[in-house]
């Protein structure tokens, strides 16, 4: 018997993936800093070392991309790593190991190797942290081909992402909104359902404007549109990019609001436009708009919720393209 | 309180054959003539197929290459005593291993030839795609090492890198991992003296490269790098201690890169001909040459059998490279991922 399903957070969530992949698959080990005995700073991995060993979930030396490079050479071997980077502004360290061997070895040997890999980091802007806690550097990594880019918006989908992700054969950055980790609590069921990579999913259904968005802005977007019949896509997987779901729905609506919390200027956003604009152009009524994060150092909490798209900031764009 | 010494370590130097081609036997490591042979034969495969190497680049054959000369022996000798259940993570300059660890050499011009598929490495062995971004397999190294402990293989995973790759972060963080996971790791450092123009001296202000180790826990060693049964011994032992348990090794090498840095280099610009010439006497295919005609091991009929045999070898597989067929330049996409995207399902029309 299947248990109950429980109202449970995105930490409990992720949790709860952990486990039951790493129950599933021997193969599955955390690493990184704190996740062992603190069961990491935000709480992610609590329980994991006491049920697991130190074994298969090992606490590292300070060392991002020494943890990064540890996990490649795990991986190649035939591990399946789930490699923690306790703040998304420590993942600069690890760039070199993630671009330069994480998404070549399978191309770089044609298919002898393969890295399966997943990177998970906390990411965004939200609570009060200092400098490079709160960075949103998800553009960088879909501009590395040979990697996969995923952020979940609900704990319902962090489990089943996180576990496709584990599941998957090639490199998975999965960021984890730390705005959203203990926001919202819903029904996640126990069992081994997943939720693929590489499909975004709509939210809410509209027939006047499309409101492309993931992570925690995707929270601000829904409650921007609100009186709007707006279309909410909810893009969870950012590479490989869901173009058809994206066209699909812009054909119908005909305008485009993208919202996104990393800087404007080469943010994924410009991407989706770009896209949309080579696919989808004839079928738009408005210039599409971007609300995203200043081009600007993200600044401490004091200025923080000057930086970050704000419901009114959305609410704005949305009453322009409608304009139209 | 007067102040105390609280930890002091001693760096060892390993040389076994001399210039003369004599050995300390007892530091000897147990190696038949025939297998002494097969070093031989193998150090002189190596050097023919680096000839050959630089002979089909300035034909506009073979991309830009990395030569081996001066640094067989360090090669050759550490690659003798690993296993092919081994792992094996090699820089850009490790042709020598490849040889001795019986990779197709047809598939080494294909790779330098700028064929990736070159790299696709046969099933018996476990050598990991050369790196190009100097020093950062330094790590990956130390993680297949911790894979194989925690599956319970005995294997180890060995490292190639030069003097100019314990200069980066990685060697730092990968040594580090290694030394407190207890990884069944070794890792070899070339030290031929440059980093294309940089001495060695300008790398490091540590007196050798071998005491590094010590700080992340582990022993270093140097070795004579052009002493290939010191060479040999040190890494049979590193090995053996791996294997069984406890923990890695850092052998230096210290050898000397005798000609230029790549084919797109020219080493006159920084270092001067008198520095070369004194390694020349030191070189390792005639120390072990000396060595073997005491033992009578060597006459001048089997050095020209053995030089014919590796020419035999290598125009073969010169012939046998320019027999395959160019790729299909789809694969440049097609494995980038185990599955195309529906993007790259598109672009990959164009071909
Ligand atoms: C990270 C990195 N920086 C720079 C280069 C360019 N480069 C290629 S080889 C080399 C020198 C390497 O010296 P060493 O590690 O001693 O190896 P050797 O070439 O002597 O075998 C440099 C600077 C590179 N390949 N990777
Ligand atoms: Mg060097």
């Amino acid at each position: 018997m299947p248990e109950e399903p429980k109202r449970i957070n995105m930490v409990q969530a992720i949790n709860l993936a952990l486990r039951e992949e790493m129950q599933r698959d021997g193969n599955v080990i955390i690493l990184g800093e704190d996740v062992g005995t603190d069961g990491g700073v935000f709480r992610v991995t609590d329980g994991l070392m006491k049920e697991f060993g130190p074994e298969r979930v090992m606490d590292t030396p300070l060392s991002e991309s020494g943890i990064v490079g540890t996990a490649i050479g795990m991986a190649v071997y035939g591990l399946r790593p789930v490699a923690e980077i306790q703040f998304m502004g420590f993942i600069y360290a690890a760039l070199d190991q993630i671009y330069a061997h994480a998404a070549r070895i399978r191309s770089r040997s044609r298919g002898r190797y393969s890295c399966p890999l997943v990177v998970r980091t906390p990411y965004g802007a939200g609570i009060k942290p200092p400098e490079l806690h709160s960075e949103s550097a998800e553009a960088f990594f879909c501009h590395m081909p040979g990697v996969k880019v995923v952020v979940p918006s609900t704990p319902y989908n962090a489990k089943g992402l996180l576990k496709s992700s584990i599941r998957d054969p090639d490199p998975v950055i999965f960021l984890e909104s730390t705005r959203l980790y203990r926001l919202i609590k819903e029904e996640v069921p126990a069992d081994d359902y997943t939720v693929p990579l590489g499909k975004a999913r709509i939210v809410r259904e509209g027939r006047d404007v499309t409101v492309i968005s993931w992570g925690s802005m995707l929270h601000r977007s829904l409650q921007a549109v609100e009186g709007i019949d707006a279309e909410v896509l909810d893009l969870m997987t950012l590479n490989p990019l869901d173009e058809e779901t994206i066209f699909k729905s812009v054909r119908k609506t005909g305008r485009v609001v993208i919202v996104h919390e990393a800087p404007k200027t080469c943010g994924f956003g410009a991407e989706i436009s770009a896209a949309i604009a080579e696919d989808a152009m004839l079928y738009l009524k408005a210039p599409i708009m971007r609300v995203t994060g200043y081009d600007a150092v993200i600044p401490l909490p004091r200025l923080e919720d000057y930086y970050m798209p704000t419901i009114s900031r959305v609410r704005k764009a949305l009453e322009e393209v409608i304009k139209y | 309180m007067p102040e105390s010494i609280i930890e002091s370590i001693n760096v060892k130097r390993l040389e076994i054959l001399d210039v003369n081609g004599d050995v300390d036997s007892s530091l000897m490591p147990a190696l038949s003539d025939n297998e002494i042979k097969r070093m031989y034969e193998l150090l002189v495969l190596a050097r023919t197929f680096d000839e050959r190497a630089l002979h089909l680049q300035r034909e506009g054959r073979l991309g830009t290459y990395a030569p081996i000369l001066g640094q067989e022996a360090s090669q050759i000798g550490s690659a003798f005593a690993l296993e092919k259940t081994d792992w094996v993570f090699p820089s850009f300059r490790e042709m020598g291993v490849y040889i001795a660890m019986g990779y197709p050499i047809h598939m080494l011009f294909q790779y330098w030839g700028g064929d990736e598929r070159g790299l696709i490495t046969p099933s018996d062995l476990n050598i990991f795609p050369i790196c190009i971004p100097v020093g950062t397999h330094i790590p990956h190294a130390a993680g297949a090492a911790i894979a194989a402990k925690h599956k319970g293989d005995k294997v180890a995973a060995v490292a190639y890198f030069g003097d100019g790759g314990t200069s980066k972060g990685d060697f730092h963080e990968g040594f580090n991992m290694a030394g407190v996971f207890k990884a069944p790791a070794v890792f070899i450092c070339q030290n031929n003296q440059w980093a294309i123009s940089v001495p060695r001296q300008r790398q490091s202000a540590s007196k050798t490269l071998a005491q590094k180790a010590f700080s992340y826990g582990f022993e270093g060693i140097q070795v004579d790098g052009n002493d290939i049964f010191a060479v040999y011994k040190a890494t049979k032992d590193a090995l053996k201690k791996a294997k069984s348990g406890n923990g890695p090794t850092f052998i230096e090498c210290f050898t000397y890169r005798m000609t230029h840095h790549t084919t797109a280099d020219d080493a006159t610009r920084y270092r001067k001909d008198d520095e070369v010439a004194s390694w020349k006497p030191r070189d390792p295919v005639l120390r072990l040459k000396l060595f073997m005609a005491k033992k009578g091991l060597w006459t001048e009929q089997y050095q020209k059998e053995t030089e014919d045999k590796a020419k035999v070898i290598i125009d073969k597989a010169v012939s046998e490279e320019e027999s395959i067929k160019p790729p299909f330049p789809g694969d440049m996409i097609s494995y980038t991922y185990e599955k195309l995207t529906p993007r790259q399902a598109k672009q990959i029309k164009d071909f």
